[in-house]
């Protein structure tokens, strides 16, 4: 596995998804970072590779936008072959880039979406290009302060509203102890009707203890 | 490396790759590429994009070149600034350029913005880094004004205002102050230069002139060094020695041509027959 290069830019991010019946709720933070120098502080990290699939992306930005790039071309020859595809089908591709190129790329990436055959799934594809579905994934940099909270706060059938708070939430922790990590939260809700988008300004963040 | 085939014409050259790492090996000091230490930038404002670039190129502590140019021509509705390695930057924007014009002879349209930053990204990610080019992409088309940063590693970011370059910290924070979206034309071009020469001022990478590209859907002006901030002063007064004032003791002339004579001699007519 690779380290970042020289004056690669980083994804020191925070990302997350959550699993509801009836969808999914994706969430990142926005910032980029050059070494210690913010390359863009209102970054998109929640990219689209189908209608209603998303990836959340952390590590390399430029692998983590080439992997999303690819995919995104392959679910667009294959929605046309085959019609849409369902998230396992984008995840096992996102899997099969990032396991068979492990040595040449820093990619973490959650994949998350809707489809009619599972409604709302959730898959995680670490670093050595594992693939595990989950009812809630973190990932980032931003994530090591937040497996307990999420751990404690998670609940299975949590509502729509719920899943917004619980993502907003722990977002906001992992964003306000993780250096590279900060700027807005930007969210999406993936259902069946298709994609909504929130944002949430950095100055209305939640707040927690700040002592 | 040598090799019989006739070399192709430009394109990328790594014939220096096994001498380097063997110098790199002996531990000896390896030859700079010329980087052009810089400040480039771009914004979008009411009717386009306005990029500007400082005209400093450097190799080491050396000005390499005062008056460079660092806005490099991608399409009739595109413009390219350069940071990084100078001979990276140039070739780069050549080629992109050139796959551009083929792509809007064949499909006869005006190509789209996404279509270069595409072109250039795939290209720069595929080698890793090693080309050292940093550029921020603006141009008009069809879908509007667009504003791009590719890094030499291949990511993007599309925003309404960038700087790049080590002088890029000095602009952005003239850009974060006072930015503001759908500023008028004479607005956008001073925020720019004032930029730039906030690169020029207080980065040592970057220097010497403003050059300015203003793109709209109507009209391309390029304006080569709008502004001027270090003109060289005259002098109050001529420091060079008035001829005489060393007293010549004496002269004398040699010549150092030798003189040769040169004899015809008679030769003997060729067989021709």
């Amino acid at each position: 596995m690779s380290g970042l290069k020289p004056g690669e830019v980083n994804l020191g991010t925070s990302i997350m998804a959550v699993q509801f019946n009836g969808g999914v709720i994706i969430g990142a933070d926005s910032r980029t970072t050059t070494g210690s120098y913010i390359a863009n502080r209102v970054t998109d990290k929640l990219t689209e590779v189908h209608d209603t699939i998303y990836c959340c992306r952390s590590g390399s930005a430029a692998d983590t936008q080439a992997v999303a790039d690819i995919v995104h071309y392959y679910l667009q020859m294959y929605s046309v072959q085959n019609g849409r595809p369902t998230v396992k089908v984008a995840a096992t591709l996102f899997q099969e880039l990032c396991y068979q190129n492990k040595d040449n790329l820093s990619a973490g990436i959650i994949v998350a979406g809707w489809d009619k055959e599972t409604g709302g799934t959730v898959w995680n594809i670490p670093l050595g290009g594992s693939l595990h579905r989950q009812p809630f994934a973190i990932g980032g940099s931003g994530s090591t302060y937040i497996y307990g909270y999420c751990d404690a706060t998670y609940r299975d059938g949590m509502t729509q509203e719920q899943c917004i708070e619980f993502v907003k939430n722990s977002l906001a922790l992992a964003m306000s102890r993780d250096g590279s990590s900060g700027g807005v939260i930007r969210m999406a809700i993936i259902t069946e009707e298709g994609v909504k988008r929130i944002f949430i300004p950095g100055n209305e963040l939640p707040v927690h203890w700040e002592g | 490396m040598t090799s019989r085939l006739p070399q192709a014409k430009g394109g990328f050259n790594f014939d220096n790759h096994v001498r380097n790492s063997a110098m790199d090996g002996k531990g000896l000091v390896l030859p700079k590429a010329t980087k052009t230490g810089t400040t480039i930038v771009g914004l979008i404002y009411k009717d386009g994009i306005v990029l500007g670039a400082d005209t400093r190129a450097t190799a080491g502590p050396i000005v390499a070149d005062k008056n460079c140019e660092k806005i490099h021509y991608l399409a009739p509705n595109m413009y390219c600034c350069g940071a990084g390695t100078a001979a990276d930057t140039e070739m780069t924007t050549a080629l992109i350029s050139s796959q551009l014009e083929l792509h809007r002879l064949s499909t006869g349209r005006q190509a789209r913005v996404v279509t270069a930053m595409t072109l250039l990204k795939q290209m720069l990610f595929k080698y890793q880094g090693q080309i050292g080019a940093a550029l921020i992409l603006g141009g008009v088309d069809v879908n509007g004004p667009h504003l791009y940063t590719i890094y030499p590693h291949g990511s993007t970011d599309k925003l309404p205002y960038v700087t790049m370059g080590s002088g890029s910290l000095a602009a952005m924070s003239v850009f974060e102050s006072r930015f503001v979206a759908d500023m008028e034309r004479e607005e956008a071009i001073t925020l720019v230069k004032d930029a730039i020469e906030a690169g020029i001022f207080n980065d040592l990478g970057s220097g010497s002139n403003v050059d300015v590209v203003v793109i709209t859907s109507e009209n391309v002006e390029v304006l080569r060094n709008y502004a001027r901030p270090n003109e060289r002063g005259v002098k109050e007064a001529s420091y060079k020695y008035r001829p005489g004032t060393t007293r010549v003791l004496k002269s004398s002339i040699r010549d150092l041509v030798t003189k040769e004579t040169i004899q015809p001699t008679s030769l003997e007519a060729m067989d021709t027959s």
